[in-house]
């Protein structure tokens, strides 16, 4: 017997299977009498704090200060900025063109300063931003390797809570939850900063 | 592998060790408390969760069977094993098919729990952990003593020493600071990362519906081995699953929270199969049994599938921050392993028949559980089981027939009382009998128990007709 046939014939034995309109109401019947979100008000201050918390860097720009502060935000990181193809043009029109390598190839990246995505939802909750790797974040490598990860959220991508960040999102696509910059505390409890991720994360927030 | 009560001897002893430990400890306790005080619908997804688990487990066929079919959709190959055997030789295979005889490894308590490095090892394969505690607990040829931070054991000076001795490209004059020995990690896994073609990792959380796999780290070391590999091998126990996609609302909120005591975890990866253009071009997932179904089959035992490898109970349990995890003999140490374990191994060895006796049955780890495992119920069930498979207990099971045996008459008890009376001569200061004689030595090993009355209940009922004449008989 395969052991795939022994496992399922043990479990079917212990737990008989039953069907599907059962294990629907079962299902349905959960008690999820918890909170949907826990906070109202506030939602885009609360987000820019949480943010600073895991000791990330966080400005709230408006989208006519945005080109301007991804311009500075690279400058003062001398070396090459990873940029993905699908970055919006208007979010670079302020920056050095000979500071950017558009999508480059992932055994590049280790040399590269930073790179600079947008995103696909982010929670106020918990300070986090999800990226879903779409035309506008690069793939998983771009904001991995790279010592630095300049990330820019817009206002309507901030959700108050983990529910809600979670209906909006495509599990099909490969996702990565950042909340602050990579970090250990393996030694003594002690957090440090940057272990393999980027070492620094900084956060535009335009609204 | 030494019993419990030997193991936790030799480590209370050790005060470098029970110094690091309560420090630890004692820290990530009151971190989670602040943790989970911020969300006032604690209980109500502590609940969510259990109930979201146990429904599972009573589906645990169906749901198998929807992740097999939604994994392979997305591209992945799924692969059963029955033992811990079995899934070592599926991954030495799947490795070897590579031509590679390196591997990257995300932490994952799965993969230690089959002994994978050492199998690979013995097949000419190379496991490099890449976690830095479990860098730390591999360089120092230890085993980890914790769940969520394996080298709790070890402090900054140590871990330089091992640094300084194991690692070839530590750098000269390396300090003991944190971030020194970080970033000594990082240069020395740099290579490792952009150069492995495959990897292995656990899992913390699948989705049914959706063949999603879900990984929990800090470091970014689990984004460099999910992503970076062309072949990525993840090994998951079967009762890893949620029904749905909608249920990580619940543990991405309680996990975190129990477990490092953070909002969220700096880095959590989600994947389904393969992405085109992103990622490993082969994906296989090993659902390995290797003693859960067992579990299963064990109605008030098998709440421990619930578990989510948070690692709270550990840190609340007075018997752990004391012995350490290495006295648990187990890679599943404190009050979770001390129910897991035994299950999942079965209740033949001594360490393992030893394990549920390594609890005050103080409860706090059932507060702090976030899908709230009942772990002194089950530790208490399996005491049972234990002395009832149990050969090498004569004693106790001596003891507890002449228990019964005098509780079943009134006069064989009080006369078993007036003996208990008259054996007041074992007394030590202050009321207090310190250490018994004979074959009861082991009960009084670990504790004072408290001196029998001059006079039994009976008796003195008997003499002052209740308490209406205190001084009857006088």
């Amino acid at each position: 017997m395969s052991a795939r046939d022994d496992i399922l014939g043990r479990i079917d034995r212990i737990a008989p299977p039953r069907d599907a309109a059962g294990i629907a109401a079962s299902y349905a019947a959960i008690d999820r009498s918890y909170l949907r979100r826990h906070h109202e008000d506030g939602i885009l201050d609360l987000f820019a704090e949480r943010v600073a918390d895991y000791r990330a860097g966080v400005r709230r720009v408006t989208s006519g200060e945005l080109p301007g502060a991804v311009a500075a935000a690279l400058a003062a990181r001398p070396g090459t900025h990873a940029v993905p193809g699908g970055l919006p043009a208007a979010w670079l029109a302020d920056a050095d063109p000979v500071l950017l390598t558009r999508d480059p190839a992932v055994a590049d990246l280790d040399g590269l300063a930073g790179a600079v995505t947008g995103c696909a939802a982010a929670i106020a909750e918990t300070g986090t931003i999800v990226l879903d790797h779409g035309p506008g974040q690069g793939p998983r490598a771009l904001s991995l390797v790279p010592d630095y990860h300049l990330i820019v959220v817009t206002a309507e991508q901030v959700a108050a809570d983990v529910p809600e960040a979670l209906e909006r999102l495509d599990p099909r696509r490969p996702l990565t939850f950042v909340s602050g910059p990579s970090a250990t505390s393996d030694i003594e409890l002690s957090r440090v900063e940057g272990v393999h991720g980027p070492r620094t994360l900084e956060v535009l927030l335009v609204s | 592998m030494p019993a419990f009560p030997e193991a936790a001897r030799r480590a209370v002893a050790d005060t470098r060790l029970r110094h690091n430990l309560a420090h630890a400890t004692g820290t990530i306790r009151g971190r989670r408390e602040a943790a989970v005080a911020e969300l006032d619908d604690w209980q109500a997804l502590r609940e969510a969760g259990r109930q979201i688990k146990d429904h599972v487990l009573a589906d645990l066929g169906h749901y198998l069977r929807l992740l097999e079919e939604r994994v392979t959709e997305a591209g992945g190959t799924v692969h059963w094993a029955r033992d811990a055997a079995e899934a070592n030789r599926i991954v030495a295979d799947l490795v070897k098919a590579t031509g590679e005889t390196e591997v990257v490894k995300v932490k994952s308590m799965a993969t230690q729990e089959i002994g994978l490095n050492e199998a690979l090892a013995e097949e000419g394969i190379t496991a490099y952990e890449t976690d830095l505690a479990e860098l730390i607990v591999q360089l120092g040829h230890d085993r980890p003593s914790h769940i969520l931070v394996p080298a709790i054991h070890r402090n900054r000076a140590d871990i330089r020493d091992i640094f300084r001795r194991e690692m070839p490209d530590a750098p000269a004059g390396l300090s003991d600071s944190p971030a020194e020995l970080a970033e000594a990690a990082r240069r020395h896994l740099r290579a490792k990362f952009l150069s492995a073609k495959v990897a292995v990792s656990g899992v913390n959380f699948a989705v049914a519906d959706t063949g999603t796999l879900v990984v929990l780290e800090s470091e970014g070391n689990g984004r460099m081995c999910l992503t970076l590999p062309e072949t990525l091998i993840s090994v998951m126990g079967v009762e890893k699953l949620v029904p749905s996609w909608r249920d990580l609302e619940v543990f991405l909120q309680t996990l975190p929270r129990s477990s490092t005591a953070e909002r969220m975890n700096p880095y959590t990866s989600t994947w389904t199969g393969i992405s085109p253009g992103d990622g490993p071009r082969d994906f296989h997932l090993v659902l390995l049994d290797n003693g859960r179904t067992a579990t299963l089959a064990d109605e008030v035992g098998r709440q421990a599938l619930r578990c989510i490898r948070c690692s709270a109970c550990l840190n609340v349990c007075p018997v752990y921050s004391r012995a350490g995890g290495h006295a648990y003999g187990s890679p599943y140490p404190g009050p979770i392993g001390a129910i897991l374990s035994p299950q999942i191994r079965g209740i033949g060895s001594p360490v393992d028949a030893s394990l549920p006796y390594a609890s005050s049955l103080c409860g706090a780890c059932f507060e702090a559980c976030p899908v709230a495992i009942d772990i002194p119920e089950v530790l208490v069930h399996l005491r049972a089981r234990a002395v009832e498979s149990s050969r090498k207990h004569p004693m106790e099971r001596a003891v507890m027939g002449i228990a019964g045996w005098t509780l079943r008459s009134p006069a064989r008890l009080g006369m078993a009382q007036r003996a208990a009376s008259a054996s007041r001569w074992v007394v030590g200061r202050g009321g207090r009998i310190r250490r018994l004689p004979g074959p009861l030595k082991a009960w009084t090993d670990t504790r004072d128990a408290p001196a029998p009355p001059r006079e039994s209940f009976r008796a003195w009922w008997a003499r002052t007709d209740g308490g209406r004449n205190e001084e009857g008989g006088k």
